[in-house]
């Protein structure tokens, strides 16, 4: 049930990406190159998810003590806004900027099956791997 | 290269993105973070692959499903194979430092007025703005 639901919650979110062009670096970086072919419809994405999203959660957390699948809603609990936030908030826009490529975006992407999509998952999935590992290594560190 | 203006498809999908969000919040309990959902499948995997893996196939599948039934999904790469590769290996750097990416702070994150992920999107939207000016208008192309 929790594996059907989620592939069916995956078509829904692979589908909403792909209609909306944010698969496309071509679109995705005309919406920031205001300076030249400026493409604005990006900000319809994002306008139209974060307000349905923030409608939606409202009334999920308003009626509901738990979600229907799992025993309690797993919710981000690190509220600091700390120097890793913040660089790798600005590393990431960097990357998305010289790519066109999100990690949302690149995902669906891979099942319109260009060449182009595969290499830049390949180095993004390393980039994801070496840092993890740099972290967690730290993480021990300081706990030893 | 310029891009067509698409206001409503874009909307339908930017509200077909809101619906899973709620559908994986309602039902998982979870933000529906590419990055995080993600980075649990990438060895050592976490031990709730599983729905991730699905959450996963199912993205991938959707556009792969949408073109085989004679849709089209406009689709184009105006920069190098370099520049996706560097660019690539910026964006897991930058994602795992930061938590997150468009979907998990840009949408999720926002719409629960998560303070980390207001400062994250500010942060990544003027980042990328920069880039994409340095790269298009001062170097040239990359």
């Amino acid at each position: 049930m929790r594996i059907t639901t989620a592939l069916i919650i995956g078509i829904i979110f692979g589908l909403g990406i792909a209609l909306s062009g944010m698969a496309n670096p071509a679109k995705v970086l005309n919406f920031f190159d205001f300076a030249g072919t400026w493409d604005p419809s990006l900000a319809f994405v994002m306008g139209g998810a974060l307000i349905t999203t923030a409608i939606g959660y409202r009334f999920v957390f308003g009626t509901r003590k738990e979600p229907l699948l799992a025993g309690a809603f797993s919710l981000p609990t690190n509220r600091e806004i700390d120097s890793r936030l913040v660089v790798g908030s600005a590393l990431f826009g960097v990357g998305w900027g010289i790519t066109g490529f999100c990690p949302g975006g690149a995902i669906p992407a891979i099942g319109l099956g260009y060449g182009s999509t595969f290499l830049f998952m390949g180095a993004m999935i390393a980039g994801i791997a070496v840092t993890r590992t740099i972290i967690n290594a730290r993480a021990r560190t300081v706990r030893a | 290269m310029a891009t067509e203006f698409t206001p409503f498809l874009s909307l339908a999908g930017g509200v077909l993105i809101g619906i899973a969000a709620i559908l994986l919040m309602a039902t998982h309990g979870r933000v529906a973070g590419m990055t995080g959902i993600l980075a649990g499948v990438i060895p050592p995997v976490s031990a709730d692959w599983g729905w991730r893996a699905a959450f996963l196939i199912g993205a991938i599948a959707a556009p792969a499903i949408y073109t085989a039934i004679g849709g089209s999904i406009a689709f184009a790469v105006p920069v190098s194979a370099a520049a996706l590769a560097i660019g690539g290996v910026i964006v897991g750097v930058g994602v795992t430092l930061g938590s997150g990416c468009t979907s998990g702070h840009g949408v999720c994150g926002m719409a629960r007025l998560s303070p980390r992920s207001i400062v994250a999107t500010c942060v990544f939207m003027a980042t990328t703005a920069i880039t994409v000016f340095a790269t298009r208008h001062i170097a040239g192309g990359i």
